[in-house]
Order: C-alpha cells, then structure tokens, then sequence
C-alpha cells in the first residue's frame, strides 16, 4: 500500500475509533447499538441478525427459509453452513445449516430445513417462523467446499436433509464440474428434498442422479456403492447425512485405503443421553480437572474439593452469582430434573449449584 | 419490633415441623408452576419494556438538547426519570437477579448487564442477591437493616449517633444511587478491618470509574452537546438522577422497614431448612398495593414478598401468584405485610424517627 494511502487509513480509522469512543461515552454502559437496534436491527455495526423473507415449503416436513442479512454478512462459499439463533417459546436456541443461496446475492440467503420428529427449532422453522421476525446468525463457515482445483470427477452421497450443502454447491457451482453422480437416499420420491430440481438436472445431463427410497428399496449402504457407481474410488466424494451414513462411509473409504477422498459434513448436535444412573465426570476445561460426581453433588461442590476456583453466592439456586458456561455434555437441574443440553459450539450458562452431571460433562470453569 | 425469637408470642409458634414442611411443598408448587409456563409472552414482555424505555431514554435525551427552552425541560426531565427508574427497577435489578437468564439471551443476563446506576452491577449483585437474599432480615447479617447507617430495630444497640438517623436516611434518599455504591464496597467493613485494603482499592477504583463515566454521560457531554441548554440540561440530567434516587429509595424501604415485617436473630437460621427459609422471606417483607402503573414503576417490589420467596422468577409473573402465595398466608395462620404506598412509606419512616431514639424513650405496644 502507498505510505499516502496507508496514512489516509489510519487517520480514517483513527477518526472512527474516536468516534465510537465518544459515542459509547454518550451511551454508556449501553453502546451506540443498543439504541440503533431499537429501530434499524440490520444496519452496519449491529450484532449480525437477519430478517426472515419467506418461508417456503419444499416437502410435507421440509421449508426454505429465505433470509436478508445484515450489513455485516462477510460472505460465503457454496456448501459452508451458518449458525442461526431463533427464540422458539422466549428461549434463544442455535443450530447450523448449510446454505443453499448464491454467494452474492444481495445479502439474501436462503437455508433449507427438514423438521426432525421431536426438534424444537426445526419444527418451529418449518411450521411456525414468521416472515418479518429477526433471527440472528454468525458467518458462514465449514470447509464442505469445493477445491479450487476441481476434481475430474466427483461423487455426492447424502441422505434426508444431507442434501442441502450439496444443493449449495450445485446450484451455483456446477458448470466448473465435469463428471458428477448424486446418490441421494429418502424414505420416498416425495420427500426427497429439491427432488423436482434434482431430477431436472439429471434429465439435462448435468448430473446422473441415483434415487434411493429407503421405504421399498432399504436403507443405502456402502458395499451397494460399487453396483451404482462401479468407479467410486476415482470419484472425489463428498458425503451428508445421518451419523449412520456417514459413519459407514468413512469405514468404507478408510478399509479400501481412500480415507483422503472423501469429506464428511456432519452438523447434527450430540445429544448427551442421559443414562437413568446420572452423574459422572465433570470436566473444569479451563482448570484442567476433572472430577467424578454422583447424581445428588452439585457441580459447584464436586468443582470445589477437585480445588477448582469456582463463582458461588446462596448455594441454593436463588442469587445466581454461580452461573458458568456448559460447554459439552449434559446436566440436571436438582430441583426439578430438568436436562440441559450444551449445544454445539454455543455455551449455555447453568447454575452449579444445583446441577448435578447427567453423564460426562464440560464447563468452562 | 424485635427480633421474632425475642418475642413472648411468636408468629410462628403454632406452627409444627410438619406444617412447616407442608408449606415449603405448596410454595415449592406454586413456583414450579410458573418456572414451566415461562414462554414467548414472557420472553415479549421484557423486551417490550427495555424497548419502551430506551425509546423513552433516547427521545427525553433529544427533547432535552432543546432544555432551554422550559415544555422542553419539563417533558425531557420527566421522561428522563421515568426512563432511569424502569431501567434500575424492572429491568436492571430484576435482569440481574437471574429472572430473564432462561431466554439465553447474552444482552439480557444476569452475567453481563450493566446498569445505569453509580454501583457496578457485579458489586451490587454480591450484596444483593448473595447477602440480602440470603440473609434476609437477620439481625448483624443482612445489612439492609439500616444499611449500616441507622437502627431499624429494637434489637439494634443504640448509640447517641443514632439520634441524627432521619437526617441521613433523608441524605440517602437523596444520594441514594452512591448510597448504594458506599454501602456495595463494604466501607463499614475496611474501617473495621474486616476486609482487605488491596481488595477495597481495586473496589474503590472500580466505583469511581462508573461514576466517573456516568457523571460524564449526565454532566458534562450531554449539557455540552446541547449548546446553548447546556446549562438547563445539566440541572434536567441532575433532577432526573435526583428523582430516581428519591423513587427508590422510598419504594426500597416500603420492602422491610414499615411496621409488621419481622426481623430474626443470627443464630435462628442455623441449619435452617428450605421451609423455615421460606417463612423468613415470608415473614420478613411487605408489599405495597396499588395499580399496574405502580407495580411497573416498582419494577414489581410491590411484590417483596413474592419476590423474596423467588427472586429469580420473570417479574411480570408476581401478581399472578400473589393470591395463591396469600393463601398459603391464610392457610397457616401467617401475617401478610401489605399497604398502600403513602402508609407504608409512613411507616417505614416513623419506624426510622422512633428507633432514632432508645429504647425506653421509644417504647410502644408491640403491633399484632
């Protein structure tokens, strides 16, 4: 950069730091945000949000949530997912998925989502989310993409809702790719997910598409591979589905030494079961303890004989001031057996004074 | 009064360890209730009300770039002080006390508010939810008795300096937002040597700090941006801060100091169980009635009493459980403190005038 251009800068940001100093002094102890968000949630400088468009429907259990962004979307690549918070009944739950939308559109995305049997975010997506209400959401991320140097040929197994990274790449990535197989597995023709789109790429000859309807053909295993796609192994593959898929998958192509083939998108959360002995093993992962607990120990007592330095107030669950991240794992509310659950990546603050471990858990204490 | 064990006829007397049980069950039930029908409403009532008063804030701040102008200066202060009262009472105090933490919201948590108010929000959550809560109404424990300053009760041992004590509750009304910074540091503490002095320090500097930038906000760069106003805005800013502080210093004494409300001695709670815990919280407050408005502007410790047996339950949820918490009252025999704001308000100050004096000067018939 020319010295002039770079002076230019750091006056530039010099003169926005000030700015923004004085501001929060104007706000203080709010920022400048929390009063814009009152009125312009989307603007530059907010926390990233975005405002639901539309909501379409693909199958019985399935919709496409259309989304406009805020001004702080940094961009994405076909196949990366996002993080979405939505408050489903006054609780702000995250989950990820994959983006189906074109890199630059405008700040619109657009998400796919299946409704699982008992989910409460996918349920309420698919079902309840109301156009106009704001969800927020962090930048994209995931390395499910494609090389730059495109494979000569390449394979796309998935299954259910796995389908839609791969839809992502599709929809805008598919000219750059030569020889391309999906094998996509659904219970029926009418639950596959984009199957109208999907099929008319086939007829075009863009794709071979190979359908499975788990319903009347079985479930899709590995060793069934070689009979639809006999030239697997020269075929860069990329695999999204349930853990059983991919799973078996990743043992199909490390047994016929071709681990590095093949990239694996998994996005579901792991949910702890909680086993009906709870207790367990209770990692301080800042500490670098972990101490063993029964069902009736709290975390906070456990925490505190492994000589773990933890927050506490009452010990009775009233004052709060023991409240820490739950960063894996489970734990259970004491006092009235509820289960929580630490969702991927996002931390959920608990009170250790009355959880107890519901099988291996992890706090960052 | 005196403290509940000092009492010829104890309130609680006719009640066995069974009945005791008995209640902490029902209360136990009612609180379970309401904890799993928390939901969207709720989650929409507390972000209606920060909305309603930052959009109150935001737009009495503007009005008041125009503060010499005297409409302006009227609407502006007004707006101001109801704008600092809903935020330090229904929002700060109860945000900060765990109510809202449920919604997993990272700006609405009891971890991360900071509220307008010149004590910082982690120090005024120690001697708040974690002494206060805890030790309610414990005589040499819970220091809300008199915040150090004043005697409140008849077990408290009286001193000549006690006799100026309606002066400085007056003082404390007024100052009411560094009365609470003061008393949050423990100053009693230091002077005692009870506390560390490194520890006081870096308290102390952390005070001075919000202060500094709350008086800066109030005093300086607002009066300043409003130009030619700046001095009607100062003295805006100034009445707005003067008018919180007077607000809820009253509405905060209404919670344990008017006649009724019980005190208890420290060795009383000694492996105290959850129903004798409740009975104090029960015991140990009084409400205020009145109509929506006041419950709002109250931040809804016109319900102490629902709010001291569940600190952490949403706010906007006690006046629903008021009857059924009344009648777990009727049901055992058990006094329920409540009054109109101007009666208690009364109370509490005759209680602060009368003990200012000893007690054999003071005396009077215990109240029933």
């Amino acid at each position: 950069m020319r010295q002039s251009h770079h002076d230019g800068h750091m006056v530039a940001s010099a003169l926005r730091n000030r700015t923004a100093g004085l501001a929060a002094r104007l706000t203080t102890p709010l920022v400048p945000a929390d009063y814009l968000d009152l009125f312009a949630p989307l603007c530059p400088g907010a926390q990233l949000r975005a405002r639901i468009v539309e909501v379409r429907r693909e199958t019985d259990d399935a919709a496409t949530v259309v989304l406009r962004v805020g001004r702080g979307w940094a961009g994405h690549l076909p196949g990366q997912w996002v993080r979405i918070g939505v408050d489903v009944d006054g609780v702000r739950h995250w989950r990820a998925y994959s983006l189906t939308s074109p890199p630059n559109s405008d700040r619109q995305l657009s998400i796919t989502v299946k409704a699982v049997p008992d989910g409460r975010v996918s349920s309420y997506l698919v079902r309840s989310a109301v156009p106009g209400s704001i969800v927020q959401l962090d930048q994209a991320t995931g390395d499910f993409v494609l090389p730059a140097r495109r494979p000569p040929r390449s394979l796309f197994v998935t299954a259910g809702s796995g389908i839609t990274p791969v839809m992502g790449i599709l929809r805008n990535e598919l000219d750059s790719l030569e020889d391309v197989v999906v094998v996509h597995s659904a219970p029926t023709p009418n639950e596959v997910i984009f199957g109208a789109e999907l099929r008319l790429l086939a007829r075009q000859e863009r794709i071979h598409l190979v359908e499975r309807h788990t319903g009347t053909d079985g479930h899709f295993t590995p060793d069934q591979l070689i009979d639809v796609v006999p030239d697997w192994q020269d075929r860069e593959t990329w695999a999204c589905g349930p853990a059983g898929l991919t799973d078996a998958l990743e043992v199909h192509w490390s047994a016929h030494g071709l681990p590095d083939h093949l990239h694996v998108e998994r996005f579901q959360v792991e949910v702890m079961a909680a086993s009906t002995d709870d207790g367990g093993a209770i990692s301080f992962d800042r500490s670098n303890v972990t101490a063993v607990a029964g069902p009736t120990t709290p975390l906070l007592d456990a925490g505190e004989e492994a000589g773990v330095l933890l927050p506490s107030g009452c010990r009775m669950g009233i004052c709060f001031s023991c409240v820490t991240p739950l960063i894996g794992g489970a734990v259970r509310d004491m006092r009235t057996g509820a289960l929580t659950v630490a969702e991927s990546g996002r931390p959920v603050l608990i009170q250790t004074c009355i959880s107890a471990a519901a099988g291996h858990c992890h706090l960052d204490a | 009064m005196t403290a509940l064990q000092h009492k010829p006829e104890s309130p609680v007397a006719h009640l066995a360890p069974a009945d005791v049980e008995a209640l902490a069950e029902q209360l136990d039930a009612i609180r379970l209730a309401i904890f799993e029908s928390r939901g969207a409403e709720d989650a929409a009532y507390i972000r209606r009300v920060i909305e309603v008063q930052r959009t109150l804030e935001l737009a009495s701040r503007v009005i008041l770039l125009g503060s010499l102008f005297p409409p302006a200066w009227l609407l502006g202060t007004a707006g101001l002080s109801i704008a600092k009262i809903l935020e330090n009472m229904e929002i700060g105090h109860n945000v900060m006390h765990g109510q809202w933490d449920w919604m997993r919201d990272p700006k609405i948590h009891s971890t991360t508010w900071e509220w307008d108010h010149a004590s910082p929000s982690d120090m005024w959550k120690h001697s708040h939810n974690e002494l206060h809560h805890t030790y309610t109404n414990v005589l040499g424990r819970d220091n809300d008795l008199g915040y150090g300053i004043m005697r409140v009760d008849e077990d408290q041992q009286w001193t000549p300096g006690h006799l100026l004590q309606p002066l400085w509750n007056a003082l404390n009304a007024l100052f009411f937002q560094y009365g609470i910074a003061a008393y949050d540091l423990e100053i009693g503490k230091v002077i005692s040597g009870r506390t560390s002095r490194p520890k006081f320090f870096a308290q102390g500097r952390k005070v001075l700090r919000k202060i500094g930038r709350q008086g800066l906000r109030d005093y300086v760069i607002h009066p300043l941006l409003s130009g030619p106003s700046a001095a009607t805005t100062f003295a805006a800013n100034l009445t707005a801060n003067l008018v919180r502080n007077v607000w809820t210093h009253s509405v905060i004494m209404c919670g344990h100091f008017p006649s009724g409300v019980e005190t208890f001695t420290k060795s009383s709670i000694d492996g105290e169980s959850r129903g004798e815990w409740y009975l104090r919280q029960m015991l140990g407050s009084a409400n205020i009635t009145g109509s929506p408005v006041l419950h709002l502007m109250t931040g809804n410790l016109s319900f102490q009493i629902e709010h001291h047996l569940y600190p952490d339950l949403p706010s906007n949820r006690y006046q629903e459980i008021a009857p059924q918490v009344r009648e777990v009252f009727d049901r055992f025999g058990l006094n329920y403190t409540s009054g109109p704001l101007p009666a208690q308000v009364a109370s509490a100050w005759w209680k602060i005038i009368r003990l200012s004096m000893p007690n054999d000067v003071a005396e009077r018939p215990q109240a029933a």
